[in-house]
């Protein structure tokens, strides 16, 4: 066991990796000598050499595109996007190519590679350095979208994630990269795509979450002192998402709070609350209420705090289903 | 003060065979009489394709249908100089690169009537699914080459794409990573002078597609697109290069679209006359027929059994082709992952029961 930082399982996770399979390549912009701008990489090209830890040219859609065609010629890329909000100049190769190779195809061909890519809001970064776009990539058919909330997760779904036959996007979270530290395995292990986390059993209320905003809400858990008993629960993996924990939860506590950093409009907190519909509906005891920030472009620093939910807007969501 | 030339560059044109079929021996590539007769024959097969597939979306036994008459030669030319594992990306237009290439003729029929199932590489070629998208592929080929060269294997990535492409930035973003990994992958741009309606000038300020080459660090040439063996020997010198580890090459392959752009287009909205008529003289499989003749490889006898055998040859795929079954509906929810995810299971029960 060794005590990491979320960044420093995802360089844990890369170097394992990179040492089981020769054909793994960690590839992008200053992931080399640099280590990249926040040391996700560091060491690793030293340890492993350029051909294997790759200084690319400056151009999001060349590292994902390339990524392609390595993954399609029998190489395992893990590309590194250095914030979330760069990789939609990659959109198109995302949405047209890498999620219908298979299928295309007919399986002869498949497209395993990773996109690696720190997310989200709360850092005090420049505009577009903030970006939550799971519901984007969630919407693309032939991706798998995971976003780990802790160290040991970041290691076992990056493990995953790379050997997993099929694209992935792995989302992380940037304002909680060295927030959390965790004693975690130095071994080889797997936390599997598409499976939630019930992080807390909970009998009145369930409260869904993935990402930087899982710890926001075990502040909120916190600041609750016993109030009322709230099942947490991490989702882990937005695409495939573990509906079956969810709609248990529902159907046991009757009332859910799903909060995310992204807008609201066609946010994954729709997708949730559309699948307790179908399934839990007869059990809730009030509207599954969403705590996400608003249909506006992510503000800069000086406004971020009143965009992105904090623990008194969780906490108001759930006064707002408990006293329905 | 200095004010000095740090770099001059230059641009090659490589024709072979001109429109009356005579050769320049001294740049003739080996070929022996057997391969020209193979090439000829490829080159006829697959013309006889393009206008059966394009009577069989007239009639309404295919979907949207690509011509590429005009373009045989760049697209068998450079099939010609690969092998079969070499890792070929093609663009809608290239049908006849994909006879070339061993791809069943059903399958490329099955393509056209819209089953994917046409799109599957046989197991010891390596054709990718074509791009419908322009130029967006030309990164992939940069992808699989680099690849290659990581895996040390001799494997030769070649894409193809028209002029259009070279005003996308993916096609920049393909060509920078070519140069600076210095890969083993062959740039082929059938400028076809037209991007539908819009003209080649429109595309490029540039004088030549192939100077484009010049900016990424690596050669390109341009040649006479029409001319098989201009291009066979452009392409087998850059095979040649990227095999031996010398890096990208970019060939323009200057040639004329003969047909419209899809069979939902008319060319003639924005294309004159006399210039469609001054392209069809140079067209490249009359212009081997000659030079066959002048080198006594084809007569009249021959040319006609040639025809027939592979008008046979077409039909009779096209007769296979209409009796196979339909594909499993079902195949819509098996391909797009390894495993299907509970979401599609649920769905699949939905639609299927």
């Amino acid at each position: 066991m060794t005590v990491a930082t979320i960044v420093q399982a995802v360089t844990m996770g890369l170097r394992q990796e990179l040492t089981r399979d020769k054909s793994v390549v960690v590839l992008g912009e200053d992931v080399g000598l640099n280590g990249g701008v926040f040391r996700a990489t560091e060491g690793l090209q030293k340890e492993f050499g350029p051909d294997r830890v790759i200084d690319t040219p400056l151009a999001e859609l060349g590292i994902i595109g390339s990524s392609i065609g390595m993954a399609v010629n029998g190489m395992k890329p893990v590309a590194e996007i250095q914030f979330s909000g760069f990789a939609y100049a990659a959109f198109d190769q995302l949405l047209s190519h890498a999620g219908r190779i298979r299928m295309r195809s007919r399986g002869r061909y498949s497209c395993p590679m990773v996109l690696r890519t720190p997310y989200g809001g709360g850092i005090r970064a420049l505009e577009l350095h903030c970006e939550s776009g799971e519901a984007i990539f969630a919407h693309v058919p032939g991706i798998k979208m995971v976003i780990p909330s802790n160290p040991y997760d970041t290691k076992g779904l990056l493990a995953a994630a790379i050997r997993d036959p099929d694209p992935v996007i792995f989302y992380e979270p940037m304002r909680i990269y060295r927030a959390v530290k965790q004693d975690i395995p130095e071994n080889d292990y797997i936390v599997p795509i598409g499976k939630a986390n019930v992080l807390q059993e909970g009998d009145d209320v369930t409260l869904v979450v993935w990402g930087a905003m899982v710890k926001t809400c075990q502040d909120v858990i916190e600041k609750l002192n016993n109030k009322y008993s709230v099942e947490l629960i991490d989702l882990r993996t937005i695409n495939p998402y573990d509906a079956e924990t969810v709609i248990n939860s529902v159907k046991k506590t009757g009332r859910c709070v799903i909060a995310h950093e992204a807008i609201r409009t066609c946010g994954f907190a729709a997708e949730l609350i559309a699948a307790i519909n179908e399934k839990a509906l007869l059990s809730l005891e009030a509207p599954v209420v969403r705590v996400t920030s608003p249909d506006v472009p992510f503000p800069m620093a000086r406004l971020e705090n009143y965009y992105l939910p904090d623990v008194n807007r969780i906490l108001k969501g759930i006064d707002k289903v408990m006293s329905f | 003060m200095t004010k000095k030339v740090l770099k001059e560059f230059k641009v090659e044109y490589l024709q072979i065979l001109n429109e009356e079929g005579n050769c320049d021996e001294a740049l003739m590539p080996k070929l022996s009489n057997e391969d020209i007769k193979k090439i000829y024959e490829m080159l006829v097969l697959i013309r006889v394709f393009d206008q059966k597939a394009f009577n069989m979306q007239r009639q309404g036994r295919l979907g949207t249908y690509i011509q590429f008459k005009g373009q045989e030669a760049s697209q068998v030319g450079s099939a010609f100089a690969l092998k079969d594992d070499d890792f070929v990306f093609p663009m809608y237009r290239n049908s006849g690169l994909l006879i070339a290439r061993k791809h069943p003729i059903i399958q490329v029929l099955q393509y056209w009537a819209g089953d994917e199932r046409g799109l599957r590489s046989p197991q010891n070629v390596n054709n990718f699914p074509i791009a419908i998208p322009v130029g967006t592929h030309t990164i992939h080929a940069a992808g699989a080459a680099w690849a290659a060269k990581l895996r040390g294997i001799k494997q030769v990535s070649v894409v193809y794409f028209g002029e259009g492409a070279t005003s996308k930035g993916d096609f920049h973003e393909a060509m920078n990573f070519a140069g600076v990994f210095n890969l083993p992958i062959i740039f082929i741009c059938e400028n076809n002078q037209y991007a539908i309606s819009v003209p080649r000038k429109k595309q490029t300020h540039a004088e030549t597609i192939a100077q484009k080459a010049i900016a990424y660090g690596f050669e390109g040439i341009q040649v006479d697109g029409m001319d098989i063996f201009a291009v066979y020997k452009a392409t087998s010198e850059a095979v040649e290069k990227a095999r031996s580890g010398k890096g990208p090459t970019f060939i323009e392959c200057f040639t004329y679209r003969m047909c419209d752009h899809s069979t939902s287009d008319d060319a003639s909205r924005y294309r004159p006359k006399e210039e469609m008529e001054a392209w069809a003289k140079k067209d490249p499989i009359e212009r081997l027929e000659k030079y066959m003749r002048k080198k006594g490889l084809l007569d009249d006898a021959y040319k006609g059994k040639v025809l027939k055998q592979l008008q046979d040859t077409v039909e009779k795929a096209v007769t296979e082709f209409e009796k196979m079954p339909m594909p499993d509906p079902k195949d819509i929810f098996k391909y797009v992952f390894a495993e299907m995810t509970p979401q599609q299971a649920e769905e699949m029960h939905e639609i299927f029961g």
